[in-house]
């Protein structure tokens, strides 16, 4: 970290409205854990009380927000130079790193106790663990130091249906690591088809992604290959508890769908995918978003037929 | 010296005030709405309580 982001990258231009302190705690991201770990929890064989189970989605989101807070904190000098997320509250001068400092801090501390209090204390254990990881393992340790930054890292975002499964039955099991595989299987492509499209961003700010270490042709190589064991792994799950005819129907379609953008970005090179500024990267990515939306909504299908079939 | 006149940062201020105010209310909610299911569930049933003392002793 700079000396910049220690002083609080940013000298503070405006006072701030209460959305930018909002914006601290990266909503677009919260939206996926509150749904991950929402399918986690219903998809639980134990049932939880609703209001509890409200309260717990509610902590969880929370503790979320507030590892984003303390990323937004560490990261405001390269956020500064990346087109990105130069507008995030710290670069833009509307925040001051110390105040996302002490959000951030005060957040993750409240949503594990309270997430303790409402359900138990494995699940809060698992969300503070989840904390530690992304702020400290992710965002101080590997991301400046690794191109395998994304792949390691990507398993704080993984832990959210754990945590919800957790919430319910107060442990983990087969089903709840095969949902937490799903994600951080998916987790790679996902970003690097972004580093590929986003290609100035990372050189700028000298964070060593897979498109600046090793090169735009390894980068589409790996995109290719962990699509192929992310299909393998999510159309394999289909066979298990977490799955069915819903699932399957599901992830066979979006599988096939990944695949085929994945073979398209191994396929071409910088000179076709500048010709069309990078719309087949561009697709891929938002075709990304759309597949973990719909393995996780399929999850929480499948448990919901389970239990009428159960009732029946 | 006059207040008389808003300024926009009297709006900003009150947006962040307005926000705060909220997110207490809502705290207060779900604190309350969490005590009220614990107990009417029976969390903190002093005799289940009493029982498992007695059970450990």
């Amino acid at each position: 970290m700079s000396d910049a982001s220690i002083n609080g990258a940013a000298t503070q231009t405006q006072e701030a409205e209460f959305g930018d302190y909002f914006a601290l705690l990266k909503p677009r991201v919260m939206s996926l854990v509150v749904f991950t770990a929402l399918v986690g929890l219903l998809a639980a064989p134990v049932s939880v009380h609703p209001f509890v189970g409200f309260c717990a989605i509610l902590f969880i989101a929370v503790g979320g927000g507030a590892s984003g807070a303390l990323n937004m904190w560490w990261d405001a000098d390269i956020d500064a130079v990346m087109k990105r997320t130069a507008r995030r509250p710290i670069p833009a001068g509307k925040v001051t790193g110390d105040e996302a400092l002490a959000i951030g801090l005060a957040l993750s501390g409240f949503s594990v106790v309270f997430l303790g209090l409402a359900s138990n204390w494995f699940a809060a254990g698992l969300l503070a663990f989840t904390i530690f990881f992304y702020v400290v393992i992710y965002t101080m340790w590997l991301k400046r130091w690794t191109p395998q930054n994304i792949v390691i890292g990507g398993a704080a975002g993984a832990f959210p249906p754990m945590i919800g499964w957790a919430v319910a039955t107060g442990g983990v099991s087969i089903e709840s690591v095969l949902m937490f595989c799903l994600t951080f299987m998916w987790t790679p492509p996902h970003f690097w088809a972004l580093a590929l499209f986003m290609r100035k961003d990372y050189d700028n700010a000298d964070v060593p992604m897979l498109t600046v270490t090793h090169g735009r042709r390894v980068t589409r190589v790996h995109i290719l290959a962990y699509t192929v064991l992310l299909a393998v792994l999510a159309i394999g799950a289909g066979f298990t508890s977490i799955g069915g005819p819903v699932y399957l129907a599901v992830a066979l379609v979006l599988n096939a769908l990944f695949l085929k953008g994945a073979w398209d970005i191994f396929r071409r090179d910088e000179d076709m995918s500048e010709e069309d500024n990078f719309l087949v990267e561009r697709k891929f990515f938002k075709l990304s978003l759309l597949y973990l939306f719909a393995h996780f909504g399929a999850i929480l299908i499948e448990a919901g037929l389970d239990r009428i079939g159960g009732l029946a | 010296m006059s207040f008389g006149r808003e300024h926009e940062l009297h709006k900003r201020r009150f947006g962040r005030n307005l926000g705060l105010g909220l997110v207490l209310v809502a705290f207060i909610a779900i604190i309350f709405g969490l005590t009220v299911v614990k107990v009417t569930r029976g969390d903190y049933d002093p005799a289940i309580a009493g029982g498992q003392v007695s059970n450990g002793n």
